[in-house]
């Protein structure tokens, strides 16, 4: 079925920067509860860059891939940028199949959109992206402009 | 021999709207999710209009016809209940759900405790309802949450200790003897587990809880649906089973309890309908079941639900019980013959009723879910309110088929068919 394309297949055999690693600046646990997936993420900020996304994950192959896809398009990049990436994978996720995703904003995250037509698996691919969020205001850094936009916990 | 003919089987599921509906691109919807929620036939969507279309008024209040008629049908459904159970009318307390049903024993229990909440009650009686630090309250590992988070909740705020009987790796019951002691004020155990479809022996759990005087509640949300219940066969002191599951309404559940019980409970819920007296200082409450009815009822739900037990009823639920267990044996049989697919449960299908859970090698079972949802088959996926009997089994979720009165053994080719098509999406051999 064209949901699980190549790139989602690939990411959740083979998720990218896998595993949990120090240093870390802050670490979270989150869970879906109709599920029962979990996520446990670290990140670490140095100057304003986020230098490493670390996780351990267990689920589904949209929440396993979406978790990797994170970490590839977040890991090097200012945490500004990054919060734009999160709100523009949020805004495509959840937009009901009418926002087809920006690669230049998400990159393989485009992958994603078909699951926004799916309201049940928004959930799943959010997981590992609002553990991100949450880990980096746990890490002191300002996320106001991800909470302010939309309620984004699960 | 089939329990239901083909020509009965087509006019059962003519009489579901819901079942000639299409889902995802026009598929025909192969419904096999029972066990969440039951389809509903045209007659309990017919009782709810001809009730709300014709005699709608508050029950139990007011003094004109309208509000007769309305009463007269909540008491008629009351009463319908009660036989399909083997109970009398004034033992059936009618509730939200059968969440609400389980809640209202454990809050009774911790009410009980209260100074001054059963003043008056037999002693006997009122000693069983108490407990404190060093009372055990006991379930099985293999709950839904509902029979479960409630007793934690009434543990947490007596002090007394919560203990479970464990499950086997084959999905049973292990031995209640090990648990079940002298310290045991109550035993609450499922019927059915609506994960494994294990079907559990209730006598040796009874036997157990009686001989060291302990109260007894059954969860029989996953088997008043499917086979002949009897309050007095099963010898429990309560049972809750919820409307939703029995082709019935939502919002409508259902308590059992014996009768010197309910009149020793302290309410739950509190307010209007249930009371007998009311001062601005105190009140007194109305005797069982009103007591534990706050509030104007449901009355439109409880026609509904009426209504579904009158056409099981005419089904008989001896044969509805065989239709089960027929596909049961028919499900276990087709996945047997996958060896990439792992049943969990009873192998036996004498001992299984209304689902059956697996997992595919390699797959996750949302992706399983998704994968059969995209071909218009609706299972569910997940931990099916079943966290910690998932925990027990080394499996963070599985996937679920569950049947009803309507299911077909074309529903499950169907599934199969399907199913057969989910490794290759995921680069697996089948």
């Amino acid at each position: 079925m064209d949901l699980y394309g190549e790139l989602i297949l690939d990411h959740s055999k083979h998720p990218q920067h896998v595993g949990l690693r120090e240093p870390f600046g802050a670490e979270v646990h989150h869970i879906n509860p109709t599920c029962g997936d979990e996520v446990t993420l670290r990140v670490q900020v140095t100057d304003g860059v986020v230098t490493d996304v670390s996780y351990d994950a267990q689920g589904c192959s949209i929440s396993i891939a979406s978790t990797s896809v994170l970490a590839e398009e977040t890991i090097g990049h200012p945490v500004d940028e990054a919060l734009e990436t999160f709100l523009a994978m949020r805004g495509m996720l959840t937009s009901k199949g009418e926002d087809a995703g920006d690669p230049e904003k998400i990159g393989d995250g485009v992958a994603f959109a078909g699951v926004s037509r799916y309201p049940a698996r928004v959930k799943c691919a959010l997981l590992g992206w609002t553990a991100f969020t949450d880990a980096l205001a746990r890490s002191g850094e300002d996320i106001s402009v991800v909470s302010s936009t939309a309620a984004s916990r699960t | 021999m089939t329990a239901f003919t083909e020509d009965e089987l087509a006019r059962i599921r003519a009489d579901f709207p819901v079942l000639s509906r299409t889902v995802r691109d026009g598929r025909p919807l192969v419904y096999l999710d029972s066990g969440a929620t039951a389809q509903k036939p045209w007659c309990v969507l017919e009782a709810e209009q001809e009730y709300y279309s014709t005699r709608n008024a508050a029950v139990h209040r007011g003094a004109h016809q309208l509000a007769e008629e309305a009463t007269e049908a909540f008491e008629g459904a009351r009463a319908t209940v009660a036989r399909f159970i083997g109970a009398g009318p004034d033992e059936v307390v009618f509730t939200k759900n059968g969440t609400e049903a389980i809640n209202l024993v454990a809050y009774a229990m911790s009410n009980a405790g209260a100074p001054g909440a059963i003043d008056g009650a037999d002693p006997a009686v009122a000693e069983r309802l108490q407990l404190g630090p060093g009372d055990e309250i006991v379930v099985t590992e293999m709950e839904h949450h509902a029979n479960l988070v409630p007793w934690q909740e009434l543990a947490r705020r007596t002090g007394a200790t919560l203990r479970w009987i464990g499950v086997t790796d084959d999905g049973r019951l292990e031995d209640p003897a090990t648990v079940v002691g002298e310290r045991t004020k109550v035993l609450a155990f499922t019927q059915v587990s609506n994960v494994l479809g294990t079907l559990n022996d209730v006598a040796p759990l009874v036997a157990a809880a009686r001989a060291v005087g302990a109260l007894t509640l059954v969860d029989a949300c996953q088997s008043v649906p499917h086979l002949p219940v009897d309050v007095t066969a099963l010898g429990v002191d309560f049972l809750a089973f919820t409307g939703h599951k029995v082709i019935g309404p939502s919002g409508i559940g259902v308590l059992w309890g014996r009768p010197e019980l309910l009149a020793a409970m302290p309410p739950f819920i509190t307010g209007g309908s249930m009371i007998e007296l009311v001062h601005m200082e105190r009140s007194t409450y109305a005797p069982p079941p009103q007591r534990f009815e706050a509030g104007v009822p449901m009355a439109a739900q409880a026609v509904g639900l009426q209504s579904a037990i009158d056409y099981l009823t005419e089904l008989g639920m001896d044969r509805v019980h065989q239709h089960d267990t027929q596909l049961s044996a028919y499900c276990l049989e087709q996945l047997a013959e996958r060896p990439w697919v792992r049943v969990i449960g009873p192998t036996d299908p004498a001992h299984r009723v209304g689902a059956v859970s697996f997992t595919v090698e390699g797959i996750h079972p949302h992706d399983v879910g998704q994968v059969l949802d995209d071909r218009g088959i609706a299972v569910r996926t997940g931990h099916h309110c079943a966290w910690p009997l998932h925990r027990r089994l080394g499996l963070p979720a599985t996937t679920r088929a569950s049947f009803s009165v309507y299911t077909t053994r074309a529903d499950i080719d169907a599934f199969v068919t399907a199913l057969d098509t989910v490794p290759g999406v995921f680069g697996l051999s089948a």
